[in-house]
């Protein structure tokens, strides 16, 4: 086969191919199934999208299978699920409004656990070093009678 | 110190409490009410929502003066299926008496919603209440539930399961003949 013919061929296999390859690569998967659904709530039973058996869970499943042929990222996906079906289909809550003390109270709850402790604890162990020994310690030790009796009782088990 | 900031802390999460619980609708008080013929104002009446066509907006206000049978569906909903057609049926009647069934769908995609409302010939206007917050002012936790709203914008009937076509014609007429 001549050069010239050997260009031309491959010039046609471009502009033949050229449209599918570029149709492939838009409607790509750019998101995993998997991870869109582990993110996802149903919105009717509340339960994770990726266990949830309701009629409602197979219709969001359905619909993000469409939007990952479509080519969409995870993001889009999200976005496009909260304007179906408003935000409560996200697992975690937008971090805005009444919704951000979701995020901010446990941080705030274990400081100030932490401060607690870190102030508390070592008064706490002061004060049990400054009281000495626990009081049945500090009793009157044993006469001789009882000492024996103990012993007698100790022995059996020994 | 220590033991402000800890009842402070303590006295803000009890608030939140407080606050979360009073944000809870209680259906009860409005089927109470109603059973008690004691109707209450529809609630949000002014709350615009999107019509399902995606052409405006409307509102339970712009219905004023017109009995308004408010149906919370679902199209992925078993029941809503089963009462589709009867509410398509009554829909005409409704209209030679100054009244209209409006939809509201929620948890719900629009393309399937569109679908349903070819399906079973929806001649009535369908909103979408995508955050949820309007169904949830009348106590709705699922689907299907439907609410009779009177001329002077009062819920004065409402069922909390499919209707059925007796329950319409029990219910709507008394309500028809009710002058604004």
């Amino acid at each position: 086969m001549s050069r010239g013919r050997v260009v031309t061929l491959a010039l046609s296999l471009a502009v033949a191919l050229g449209p599918v390859a570029a149709s492939r690569a838009a409607t790509a998967p750019k998101a995993s199934y998997l991870d869109v659904v582990n993110d996802v709530m149903c919105v009717v039973c509340h339960e994770p999208l990726g266990v949830a058996q309701s009629p409602e869970a197979y219709q969001e499943r359905d619909y993000i299978r469409q939007l990952i042929a479509q080519g969409k990222t995870r993001k889009e996906i999200e976005n496009d699920l909260v304007q179906q079906y408003g935000p409560a289909v996200l697992s975690r809550p937008p971090a805005h409004g009444v919704n951000l003390l979701v995020y901010i109270i446990p941080p705030v709850v274990l400081v100030l656990g932490i401060v607690t402790l870190a102030i508390f604890l070592p008064r706490w162990r002061r004060r049990a070093r400054d009281a000495g020994p626990p009081s049945a310690a500090k009793g009157k030790p044993l006469d001789a009678g009882d000492a024996k009796r103990l012993n007698d009782e100790l022995g059996r088990y020994a | 110190m220590l033991p402000g900031l800890v009842t402070a802390a303590a006295v803000a999460l009890l608030a939140l409490l407080t606050f979360g619980v009073s944000q809870q609708n209680d259906a009860s008080s409005i089927d109470s009410q109603v059973a008690h013929g004691k109707f209450p104002a529809a609630p949000n009446a002014r709350q615009a929502l999107p019509l399902l066509s995606g052409h405006g907006t409307a509102s339970l206000a712009d219905f004023r003066g017109k009995v308004v049978v408010l149906n919370v569906f679902a199209s992925w909903c078993d029941p809503c299926k089963a009462e589709a057609p009867i509410l398509a049926k009554e829909q005409p009647i409704l209209a030679k008496h100054n009244a209209t069934l409006v939809g509201v769908t929620y948890k719900d995609l629009s393309s399937a919603t569109e679908q349903f409302d070819r399906q079973y010939h929806l001649s009535y206007p369908v909103l979408r209440d995508v955050s949820g917050s309007f169904v949830s002012s009348f106590g709705a936790t699922g689907v299907p539930e439907t609410f009779v709203i009177n001329r002077k914008g009062q819920i004065q009937a409402l069922q909390r399961f499919p209707v059925t076509a007796k329950w319409l014609n029990e219910t709507l007429p008394r309500i028809l003949e009710e002058k604004s």
